[in-house]
């Protein structure tokens, strides 16, 4: 019963993202748009002198297939601070449910989000003749799932300590930037000066990045089942923090 | 049967304390009304015993639970209008309340069935699919109380429900919350500006003011233990004098006029006005609520003020809210 009650407010609070997200066609179609220009521009352009070998439009695919993940989870999470704002968190949080299914209602609405990003994103590599097989296809997508429920949960966390929407701007430059162009999806690893190099093994998205690219083009930095275990180890860690944040959560 | 029972509930900011030793018990099916000037504590009170707010020391019994020790049957027990707008403008009404009633665990069966039944309580049937940014301010309002009334709660909570609405809309809520609660015999508590409100609407008031209850009874009640009449005099008067009638129980400064309680107007206002002094402006009236209002806060009424205070506000919201 207990469960019933639980399950029927996750789909609550997913079918009002959901609603949201298909309102805002706008934002979608920039967020599939985005990496495409990545793709083909900076692609096409540092293809030309890329010394990686085989076809770097390729090699930097799965990084735009994260990158997806990467920019909508954290918007999508710190979009909280706008519910804030407009009261609606009133609504939720007066509403019977515990914070954590409130915390676990958002996480699920929030990938549901950048999962269809990047799903979509994912079919339109095919097209571009990005070698994939259905294996690959499928790996590919739990590994995205696995990276968007650490990074909506980052987002969440995030926006419930944030107080107003100015706030923004900061988090695309102090977070999602830097997790982006330090995740690897641009450059392959194995040469880094050593600062850098630590920082890449910071970023939880130099993994799943690692990890798209064993799945999908069969060679990577460091073992898959390594890439794996980090991914997965970071959810945990960002699940656990965010739901205690949610519990500190006020008005 | 009491519904609600509060014991020294006490909110401190820092320095500042919002609600100070509250003890409040309120009865099943009774409409009460917590009045007091902005800033009094009644929006931190509604929201301490809604369980959304930790109290700092004390203790409130909401529907026979604790709010600090069993919150979510709290929330179970209660229905909520805040006074600002709290629903998701880019949804429809019938999306607003789907997931209000899936949050409050409605029977998924019967959900549309309820939808449908509070939308025609508030005479937005018609309005279902529409999405609330088109709404009316007051609209909006209306399917807000909807909402809260949508899982049948025991007991509504309405900060200020009638807040910045029109005279016409705020009449029409008034007659939906007085029948509701006859009906289903649910308690109401709600805050309010408006002595008019209060005066139509509340089986008893509160009067708070710097968080602590400084009047409880019925209007009638109220009104009836001030007792005589008021006489509002202008002009330059001869306070001395007055004060020292015996018919004259209290004076007070008020903008510029002075009120004056007095015993039975009618056969000493005359030997009242012949040793006021210059009198510009004379005004007699029996006491209503505000004269109430004003005797315990020392404060008027100010509703205009406030309105549009309030109203600028809502609107800033609602713009921003797109």
């Amino acid at each position: 019963m207990n469960i019933k009650k639980n399950l029927k407010a996750i789909y609550a609070l997913w079918y009002r993202d959901f609603k949201v997200f298909l309102r805002e066609k706008s934002r979608v179609a920039s967020a599939l748009f985005l990496p495409l220009f990545w793709y083909f521009i900076f692609g096409g352009g540092v293809g030309t002198i890329s010394t990686v070998p085989g076809n770097y439009k390729h090699f930097i695919f799965p990084g735009f297939l994260a990158m997806t993940v990467i920019f909508s989870s954290l918007f999508n999470g710190a979009y909280i601070v706008w519910d804030k704002k407009i009261d609606f968190l009133k609504e939720v949080l007066i509403a019977p449910p515990s914070r954590s299914t409130i915390f676990v209602g958002k996480m699920v609405g929030g990938m549901t989000d950048a999962l269809l990003q990047a799903y979509i994103l994912l079919f339109i590599g095919i097209f571009l003749g990005v070698p994939f097989t259905a294996k690959s296809i499928v790996l590919s997508m739990i590994l995205l799932f696995m990276l968007a429920a650490g990074l909506v949960s980052m987002g969440l966390i995030i926006g419930s300590f944030m107080e107003s929407l100015e706030g923004f701007g900061i988090i695309s430059s102090f977070v999602i930037y830097p997790l982006f162009l330090l995740s690897g999806a641009l450059y392959p690893l194995d040469k880094l000066a050593g600062w850098m190099k630590v920082l890449t093994h910071i970023d939880p998205a130099t993994y799943a990045v690692d990890g798209l690219r064993h799945i999908i083009l069969g060679a990577s930095s460091m073992p898959l089942a390594y890439d794996v275990s980090a991914v997965l180890g970071f959810d945990v860690v960002l699940i656990l923090v965010g739901t205690w944040a949610f519990g500190k959560l006020k008005l | 049967m009491e519904t609600i029972k509060t014991t020294d509930l006490t909110k401190k900011y820092g320095n500042l304390t919002a609600v100070n030793g509250l003890n409040l018990s309120v009865n099943k099916g009774e409409i009460f009304g917590l009045l007091g000037p902005n800033g009094a504590g009644k929006t931190t009170t509604l929201m301490m015993l809604s369980s959304l707010l930790k109290p700092t020391s004390g203790s409130a019994v909401i529907n026979g639970f604790d709010v600090l020790t069993q919150p979510s049957s709290v929330r179970e027990s209660i229905g909520m209008v805040f006074q600002d707008p709290s629903s998701d403008s880019v949804l429809t009404a019938y999306d607003n309340l789907k997931l209000h009633a899936l949050l409050y665990n409605v029977p998924l069966g019967s959900i549309n069935a309820k939808i449908d039944k509070v939308l025609a309580l508030v005479d937005l049937e018609k309005r279902k699919h529409d999405i609330v940014k088109t709404f009316s301010g007051g609209m909006r309002r209306r399917m807000e109380i909807a909402r809260g009334l949508l899982h049948e709660p025991q007991i509504f909570f309405l900060d200020e429900p009638t807040l910045g609405l029109d005279p016409q809309t705020r009449d029409h809520i008034w007659t939906y919350i007085k029948s509701l609660a006859v009906r289903t015999n649910m308690t109401v508590v709600l805050t309010t500006h408006y002595m008019e409100e209060a005066q139509k609407l509340c089986d008893r008031i509160a009067i708070i003011d710097h968080g602590s209850i400084v009047a409880l009874g019925s209007p009638q009640e109220l009104i009836r233990e001030l007792g005589g009449d008021i006489v509002l005099l202008k002009g330059t008067l001869n306070l001395d004098k007055l004060g020292k009638l015996p018919f004259v129980k209290e004076i007070k400064n008020v903008d510029g006029a002075y009120r004056l309680s007095v015993e039975n107007a009618g056969r000493n206002l005359q030997e009242l006005l012949c040793i006021a002094g210059d009198i510009d402006l004379v005004e007699v009236h029996s006491p209503d609520l505000n004269d109430v209002f004003l005797h315990y806060t020392g404060k008027q009424m100010r509703e205009e003020e406030g309105d549009t205070v309030e109203y600028v506000r809502d609107m800033s919201r609602a713009s921003s809210n797109k």
